[in-house]
């Protein structure tokens, strides 16, 4: 059973997550995840490779990967625990400063329970944690229909309800 | 007061939905304990010594008359019939079943209330100046700001698992009545130049393990970036905080081994990106929330009511009252009203469904059908005519809501303690009961004068005993209960800590102890000297000496 949730549904992943690898010999061939500093101290043929992905650990700072930040097909982040919320953070420098559009990829302690606040910091796929149930996981994207802060939508709620659209008039959040 | 809309309504109806279904997996063994217990816990849920504990907001301490008849229900249907206000605002029950919390909250949704994170490690229910809107001293009303930040701060997906509970504490007058210098983050309104409003940031106070006064790290800043700033004071702290040590954890840890400069220099660098960003509160946003605290329909009334004063003048049990809970008003013939938690022999901050229904129905009679829970758990009616306080005095005193002790000795904030709370080293509402029975003298209490007198039974201060000018910390040696004393603290804009007098008490000792404590103030007080000011004057020494040289 794939433990992969993508773009909302269940997904087979193609990608080989390298928690340590000591030399570039090592790396898979095709569609590697690899730690930030294998990729920091990596050389220009692995850089142009363009199927080679990077996992953060909860204390990288995102900004080290500079540039490429805006071009890597994907970005996986640590939780080695669900309770170390550094990872939300790093979500949100990824998307909304490091110009990151690629795969926004949750690894490590994994649950249902967490999946829709990491959605909302940008997240967007979700390799759920061994023993528990993707398929079940994958309901709780749902658990709320709209939120107040600046997150995934990129604009707070305050914002998004103005006068100028109709729709959200109806809400009853309109200036009065 | 603010009222929901229907967004507001959907995201607490969809929390409720979403424990309801935690719930049922914990219950069903589908989810851990280890894995339950950040849930329930931003969901107010602790396990307890006896029972489970919940703890519901109450935003900025404010509450409709409909709201607290649901508190009383609450308290009725699913607990022992009675609950506590606690030292920020919020309410808590001692007795629900952990199947029934979801009901509870369903219940509290329907009055536009909850608990999401009144516990947990993340941004924790926003408190407030229990005198917003009515008090003379104020710069701004700081409640459209309160709700402002209540909104940013719920359900944000980033800051849910921070190193640990982040307290942010409001103020919009010149007067600290919300303790700002001792919150994760302090706000105090202040003007521009040009006379628009902003806000000075204190960040790193806090009581618990290591008590820390704040530090200022930006004088001013303008109001529309500060959904910007506390976003980038999260951040710095989610990112950097430590995590390795529950006990270093807080952001005033984080502050002082950064110092305040370096961290206030990480705050500024963070919020260089975000300033100006779509999280800029516009003044039309603003302007929306102001629209729900309009002034009530106040009468206009002459400044001092004559039956009022003749009534003060015959009655000395009522002029007590007047003298000690009954507050100036900015409107004139108005009063504010403090309907003391503190009665002898009640543990400090309960109340029963029974009195909050009745002081439902009192606060729709006598003050617009709204109240605010203050920090030292009383209860307040913000907007009371002079013309009205005989009778209300008389309801008060029926319903034992009148004891004339606020700012006094025997107006003590106490923590639920080791009768209740499995964190407690000792217990904590026994040693209020006996300095209550010990100091029942009404003319030498109003003698000695303001005295906060603050009781924790554990270092977690929940009990406030840091900033009591005389303050009790329960500690646990060899397994019993003993007590330890500091004064000189104080709460407000020039906030201190109490320094420990010496080695700690055992319960029966109390009394005594805080006796010989009063004894040197009286004998060493200068005219008008509070006891803390006498403290501060005489140091510690005089104190000490008398309370040791009696005990050996």
């Amino acid at each position: 059973m794939p433990q992969l949730i993508k773009n909302g549904a269940l997904a087979e992943d193609r990608w080989t997550l390298v928690r340590e690898i000591a030399s570039a010999a090592e790396l898979p061939v095709t569609k590697p995840i690899v730690p930030l500093a294998f990729w920091l101290a990596a050389d220009a043929q692995i850089h142009a490779r363009g199927d080679v992905g990077v996992w953060l650990s909860p204390a990288d700072d995102p900004a080290l990967l500079g540039g490429a930040a805006a071009t890597l097909p994907l970005v996986a982040v640590d939780f080695p625990k669900f309770t170390d919320g550094r990872g939300y953070s790093t979500g949100r420098l990824l998307r909304e400063r490091l110009g990151f559009t690629g795969e926004l990829r949750a690894i490590g302690d994994i649950q249902r329970d967490q999946l829709y606040y990491l959605h909302q910091v940008g997240f967007d796929a979700f390799v759920v944690r061994d023993g528990k149930d993707a398929h079940d996981a994958l309901q709780s994207l749902r658990d709320f229909s709209d939120g107040y802060q600046l997150t995934n939508r990129r604009t707070p709620w305050f914002r998004r309800s103005g006068t100028d659209t109709p729709a959200a008039t109806s809400t009853g959040r309109a200036i009065e | 007061m603010y009222r929901y809309d229907a967004f507001d309504q959907r995201l607490v109806d969809e929390r409720v939905a979403q424990f309801r279904d935690q719930t049922r997996r914990f219950l069903a063994g589908e989810l851990s304990e280890d894995e339950f217990r950040p849930l329930r816990l931003q969901n107010g849920l602790y396990i307890q010594k006896y029972a489970p504990m919940l703890r519901i907001a109450i935003p900025y301490g404010l509450l409709s008359s409909r709201q607290l008849r649901m508190l009383a229900h609450i308290g009725r249907r699913y607990d022992k019939g009675y609950g506590h206000f606690t030292t920020r605002q919020n309410i808590q029950f001692n007795w629900p079943k952990v199947a029934e919390a979801p009901d509870i909250l369903a219940d509290l949704a329907s009055v536009e209330m909850h608990a999401i994170q009144t516990s947990g490690n993340c941004v924790r229910n926003i408190t407030s100046d229990h005198f917003a809107g009515v008090a003379g001293d104020e710069i701004v009303d700081p409640r459209p700001y309160n709700e402002l930040i209540r909104q940013w701060s719920t359900l944000h997906p980033e800051f849910a698992y921070l190193p640990r509970k982040f307290k942010i504490a409001i103020t919009g007058a010149t007067n600290d009545r919300a303790a700002i210098l001792l919150h994760d983050i302090g706000l105090q309104a202040v003007r521009g130049d040009g006379g628009e409003i902003g806000f000075r940031v204190v960040v790193g106070g806090g009581q618990g393990r290591t008590p820390i006064v704040g530090h200022v790290i930006r004088e001013f800043l303008p109001r529309e970036e500060i959904l910007n700033y506390l976003d980038a004071i999260l951040r710095v702290y989610n990112r950097f905080g430590r995590r390795d040590n529950i006990y270093k954890a807080r952001v005033k840890i984080l502050v002082k081994e950064q110092t305040p400069e370096v961290f206030a220099q990480h705050v500024e660098a963070e919020w260089e990106h975000l300033r100006g960003g779509p999280a800029t509160v516009p003044d039309e946003e603003i302007a929306r929330l102001a629209a729900f605290f309009p002034p009530p329909p106040y009468e206009t009334l002459p400044g001092d009511d004559v039956a009022f004063r003749s009534a003060v003048a015959d009655n000395r049990a009522f002029s007590n009252w007047v003298k000690r809970n009954v507050f100036a008003h900015k409107v004139p013939g108005y009063a504010i009203v403090t309907l003391s938690l503190k009665k002898t022999g009640v543990p400090p901050g309960d109340a029963t469904s029974d009195q909050m229904d009745t002081v439902a129905d009192l606060a729709d009679a006598y003050s617009f059908g709204e109240l605010t829970v203050s920090h030292e758990q009383n209860l307040i009616f913000t907007d009371v005519r002079q013309s009205q306080l005989l009778a209300l005095w008389s309801e008060l005193k029926d319903l034992g809501l009148a004891t004339p002790n606020v700012g006094l000795l025997t107006n003590i904030v106490c923590c639920p303690g080791g009768d209740f709370c499995s964190l407690a080293n000792a217990k904590s509402i026994p040693i209020a009961e006996a300095i209550q029975r010990r100091f029942d003298d009404l003319d030498y209490l109003h003698d000695l004068g303001d005295i906060d007198l603050n009781i924790s039974g554990c270092m977690n201060a929940c009990g406030h005993h840091h900033i009591g000018h005389i303050g009790v910390l329960g500690v646990d040696k060899n397994g019993s209960e003993w007590y330890q004393v500091s004064i000189g603290g104080a709460q407000g804009e020039n906030a201190a800590l109490g320094k420990v007098i010496g080695p700690s008490f055992a319960a029966h000792e109390m009394p005594d102890v805080i006796a010989r404590l009063l004894d040197v103030y009286v004998d060493h007080r200068h005219e008008d000297e509070r006891f803390v000011d006498t403290v501060q004057r005489l140091g510690l020494d005089p104190f000490k000496e008398r309370v040791y040289a009696a005990a050996h």
